[in-house]
């Protein structure tokens, strides 16, 4: 019984949260930053697979949350609105360092990350096979990237990307389709 | 096998190669350090930063007055 009333408090705590972040009060974006942003780092991290750009994403993320305040709706819920500006923020800076032909793979230039991949797929083709990866355009890197490489549910991809479910099982399959191209262009035949 | 047979194939074993070349993050990766610090910088310097709406009254009043200085005493005068 206790523990009831005790949820019941802190949903309604909850809501109370919300409800004043929706007004623009700055301790409740705190409080709601504290909470959420691991997660929004991880999810990230995921997607742009450097830490330093995560985290500096992860400030232009939670600034963006902020300045659309007014816009949040208490009764959708914080993470996943937060999860889909983090996914839009995410989307923009790849489409810039597209933009600017930096096309140098992460992983690529970091031989750690290389290290620790499947020792039975020589670092070649690892390499050229992520340096392929970073060619792809960025609407589908980020469905293939979060759904194939780190096995998300469709679902979360699709919500946090703002598609369908069925439009990102499209993306993926386009992914792996100029991949496979693009490798065998190379020579590698997977 | 079919062509589409081939082709799924070929597919399943590049998300494999993809798995390989670019293995998953940890389940719970945290940042570097407390981000708060520099989220709270940003808010203050965009909120700092008036609007280019502002600007764009501000010199839109500046070419007025340039090109109408006649216009000064009713500006004045509404002011």
């Amino acid at each position: 019984m206790a523990e009831g009333t005790q949820t019941a408090a802190e949903e309604q705590e909850g809501r109370q949260l919300l409800t004043a972040f929706r007004h623009g009060d700055v301790a409740a974006f705190e409080t709601l930053f504290r909470q959420h942003q691991r997660a929004v780092y991880g999810w990230i991290l995921r997607i742009v697979r450097n830490p330093a750009t995560a985290d500096e994403l992860t400030v232009e993320t939670f600034w963006r949350i902020y300045r659309a305040h007014a816009r949040f709706d208490p009764s959708r819920g914080f993470a996943g609105w937060a999860r889909r500006i983090a996914t839009h923020a995410a989307l923009d800076w790849m489409r810039s360092v597209r933009k600017e032909r930096e096309l140098k793979m992460e992983l690529a230039s970091d031989p750690s990350a290389l290290a620790i991949g499947d020792p039975a797929v020589s670092a070649e083709v690892r390499s050229k096979t992520a340096q392929a990866f970073q060619r792809l355009p960025p609407k589908l890197r980020i469905a293939a990237v979060l759904a194939v490489v780190e096995e998300q549910p469709h679902k979360e991809v699709a919500e946090a990307l703002g598609i369908s479910v069925a439009a990102v099982k499209l993306r993926v399959f386009r992914a792996i389709r100029l991949l496979r191209k693009d490798l065998e262009q190379q020579g590698i035949r997977p | 096998m079919n062509e589409h047979g081939r082709n799924r194939t070929e597919e399943d074993r590049i998300r494999k190669l993809l798995q390989k070349s670019m293995p998953p993050i940890e389940a719970e990766p945290e940042p570097s350090r407390d981000l708060w610090p520099a989220v709270l910088k940003r808010l203050n310097e965009k909120q700092a930063a008036p609007p280019w709406f502002d600007w764009a009254l501000l010199a839109g009043l500046v070419g007025l007055v340039a090109f109408f200085p006649t216009a000064i005493p009713v500006f004045l005068y509404y002011l």
